[in-house]
C-alpha cells in the first residue's frame, strides 16, 4: 500500500508567502486623518487666544476650583457608598421593615434628577426653618445649610440610591456554594458576610463603582447651580468678567480629562490587586502544565 | 448511647414535589454510614437537612443529642438563633460536591478560616494546624495556592481538611468525587478511607459502589425519597431482600460479590 505522504499534491515548502492584504484599515486611516486635520484646523484659526488658555491653567482660582471638585468628589462618593451598602443590606435583609425603608429611599432618589435634589437641599430652610433636637441643639437652617453641605448631601445622597443596586448586584453574584460551605464550617451570618461575601463583592463591583467614581467627578459641576466653588463654577465667574468662554472651558476640560485618567490608572490598579486569587498564574506560583480546576 | 443522628419520619417537599418521604434511620456514633441511591432520590436533601441548610416539614431529626434548628422552650419549640445554630453547626463538617472552596483565599486560609473566624484561635496556632491537616491530605507545600490554580482533587482535598479543622463529631460528605475527573477520584477515595480509620462518625453519599462497602460499616438504599434498605455493607450488596435494591445494584454490576 502506497502512502498519500508521496501524492502529486503542491507542497508548501520553499514558496513565498504574502500577507493578506487590509485595504478598509487603509480607508478608516485615510478619513480618520482628514477629520482630525478639519477640526485642528477649526480650533487653530477659530477665536481661540491660547495665551489665555496657558495662562488660566495655573490661575489660583482655577486650581482651587479644581481642588474643591476632588475634594466633593471623594466626600460625595464616599458617602454614597457607605449609604449603598447600607441600602443594599437592608434590600437583602429578611427584616420588612428595613427593606420597605431601603426600597423607599432607592425610588425617591433614583426618581428624581440630582439638579432637582440639589435645590431641595439647599433650600431645605423652607420646609425645616429649624434643624436639631428640640431644646438640645438647634440651629437656623440657613445657616448649617451651606453650599459645601447642600452640594455633599445632595450628590453623596442620590449617589447611594445607585450604589446601592451595584453593591446588591455584586452581592447577588456572590456564588451560594460558598456560602453555604461558611455557614456548614459555623460562621454566623455577620461573619459570613464580612468574610466571605464582601471580600468577594468588592472585586465584582469595582468596575461598575470606577465608573461611578468619574461619573460623580463630572457631575460635581452641577453644584455650581447652588454656588458651591468647584471648578465649572470658578470659570464661569472668570468668563462673566472677561469673556474668554471657549479659552475658560478649554482649560476646565484639561483639568478634567486629566483626573479622569489618573482615576482611570487607579483602578486598573485596584483590579489588578483585587483580581490576583482568580489569576491561575499569580505571584511567584507557577502552575504545572495539565493542572487546570 | 445516644445515637450520633437519628431521623423518624423526616417528610420534606419543594413546592408540591415530595423529596423526602418518611425517612427513619440512625448513626451510631463512630459509624462510617454509606447512603448510595439513584440521581434525585433525596440523598443530598437528607444531607443538607442534618446541618439545617434546609429545614425538614415534618419528623424528628436528632444530631448529636439535639434537636437540628430547634429547641425546647417553655413546652413549645423555638427556631434556634443564628448564634445557637452556628454552635450547633460547628460540630458537623460537611465536604460538598462541588468543593465549594472560598476563591479569595488561598489553601491555606481556607482550611484556617473557620478557627480563626468562629473559634477565635490564634493565627499562627490555626496555622500550624491548617498546616499539618494540609499535609495529611497529601497537599504539603500547596498552602499558597488558590483554588483556581489546584486541580479538582486537589480542591477537594483542600475541602476536607477545611471540614476537619474545626474537629467536628460529625463529617458529612456528599458525592465528594463525582465532580472530579476519573483520574482523580482515587486520591480523594484514599483521603477520605483514611480518614474513616480514625473513628469519627461519617456519613457519606456516593456513587462510588465499591468503595462503600470497602469502607463503609452500613449502606442505606435510597430510592424516590424513601430508606428502602439499609444493612451492613457487606450484606446490603451480597444478599439485598428488597427487588428496588437488587435493581439498582445489578445496573452497577455489583450485586454479586467477584
Ligand atoms: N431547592 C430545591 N427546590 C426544588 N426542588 C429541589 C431543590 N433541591 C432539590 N430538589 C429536588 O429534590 C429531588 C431530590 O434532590 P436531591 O438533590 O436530594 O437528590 P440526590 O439524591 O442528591 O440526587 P443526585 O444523586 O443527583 O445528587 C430532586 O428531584 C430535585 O429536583
Ligand atoms: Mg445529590
Amino acid at each position: 500500500m502506497t502512502t498519500s505522504l508521496e501524492s502529486d499534491l503542491p507542497t508548501m515548502t520553499n514558496v513565498a508567502r504574502v500577507t493578506l492584504r487590509h485595504p478598509m484599515r487603509w480607508v478608516t486611516a485615510v478619513v480618520c486623518v482628514i477629520l482630525l486635520s478639519l477640526v485642528f484646523r477649526a480650533f487653530a484659526y477659530g477665536q481661540i487666544e491660547w495665551s489665555y488658555v496657558g495662562q488660566f491653567l495655573t490661575a489660583k482660582a482655577i486650581m482651587i476650583g479644581f481642588s474643591n471638585t476632588l475634594l466633593m468628589t471623594v466626600l460625595a462618593m464616599a458617602l454614597g457608598i457607605a449609604l449603598g451598602l447600607l441600602a443594599a443590606l437592608m434590600r437583602l435583609s429578611s427584616n420588612p421593615v428595613a427593606n420597605a425603608v431601603a426600597a423607599g429611599y432607592i425610588w425617591f432618589f433614583r426618581g428624581t434628577p440630582v439638579y432637582l435634589q440639589l435645590l431641595l437641599w439647599f433650600n431645605l430652610a423652607l420646609i425645616f426653618p429649624v434643624i436639631g433636637i428640640p431644646g438640645l441643639v438647634e440651629a437656623r437652617t440657613v445657616d448649617v445649610m451651606t453650599p459645601f453641605l447642600a452640594a455633599l448631601l445632595g450628590l453623596g445622597v442620590c449617589q447611594g440610591a445607585y450604589t446601592a443596586e451595584v453593591i446588591r448586584a455584586g452581592i447577588l453574584s456572590v456564588d451560594s456554594g460558598q456560602i453555604e460551605a461558611a455557614k456548614a464550617v459555623g460562621m454566623r451570618a455577620p461573619q459570613v458576610l464580612r468574610h466571605i461575601v464582601l471580600p468577594q463583592t468588592l472585586r465584582i463591583i469595582t468596575p461598575p463603582i470606577g465608573n461611578e467614581v468619574i461619573g460623580m467627578l463630572k457631575h460635581t459641576s452641577l453644584a455650581a447651580v447652588i454656588s458651591y466653588h468647584e471648578i465649572m463654577h470658578t470659570a464661569s465667574m472668570i468668563y462673566f468678567v472677561n469673556n474668554r468662554v471657549i479659552e475658560m472651558l478649554i482649560v476646565c476640560s484639561i483639568y478634567y480629562l486629566f483626573a479622569v485618567t489618573l482615576l482611570s490608572l487607579g483602578q486598573a490598579l485596584l483590579e489588578n490587586r483585587l483580581g490576583r486569587s482568580l489569576n491561575k498564574s499569580s505571584g511567584k506560583l507557577k502552575v504545572e502544565e495539565g493542572v487546570g480546576a | 448511647m445516644i445515637p450520633a443522628i437519628l431521623a423518624r419520619d423526616l417528610r420534606k417537599s419543594f413546592g408540591s414535589v415530595s423529596v423526602l418521604r418518611g425517612v427513619s434511620l440512625d448513626v451510631q456514633p463512630g459509624e462510617v454510614f454509606g447512603i448510595i441511591g439513584p440521581s434525585g432520590s433525596g440523598k443530598s436533601t437528607f444531607l443538607r437537612c442534618l446541618n439545617s441548610l434546609e429545614t425538614i416539614d415534618s419528623g424528628d431529626l436528632y444530631v448529636n443529642g439535639e434537636f437540628v434548628g430547634y429547641c425546647f422552650e417553655r413546652g413549645n419549640l423555638r427556631e434556634l438563633s443564628d448564634r445557637e445554630q452556628s454552635a450547633q453547626r460547628m460540630r458537623i463538617g460537611m465536604v460538598f460536591q462541588r468543593f465549594n472552596l472560598f476563591a479569595h483565599m488561598t489553601a491555606l486560609e481556607n482550611v484556617t478560616s473557620g478557627p480563626i473566624i468562629v473559634k477565635k484561635l490564634s493565627r499562627v496556632d490555626a496555622g500550624e494546624q491548617g498546616r499539618h491537616l494540609l499535609d495529611q491530605v497529601g497537599l504539603a507545600g500547596l498552602y499558597d495556592r488558590y483554588p483556581v490554580q489546584l486541580s479538582g482533587g486537589q480542591q477537594q482535598r483542600v475541602a476536607i481538611a477545611r471540614a476537619m479543622a474545626m474537629d467536628p463529631e460529625i463529617l458529612l460528605f456528599d458525592e465528594p468525587t463525582s465532580a472530579l475527573d476519573p483520574e482523580l477520584v482515587d486520591e480523594v477515595l484514599e483521603t477520605i478511607r483514611q480518614l474513616a480509620q480514625q473513628g469519627r462518625t461519617m456519613v457519606v453519599v456516593t456513587h462510588e459502589l465499591l468503595f462503600a462497602r470497602d469502607v463503609c460499616d452500613r449502606i442505606a438504599f435510597m430510592d424516590q425519597g424513601q430508606l428502602i434498605e439499609c444493612a451492613p455493607a457487606e450484606d446490603l450488596f451480597a444478599t439485598p431482600q428488597k427487588q428496588r435494591t437488587r435493581d439498582f445494584l445489578q445496573r452497577f454490576n455489583v450485586s454479586e460479590p467477584s
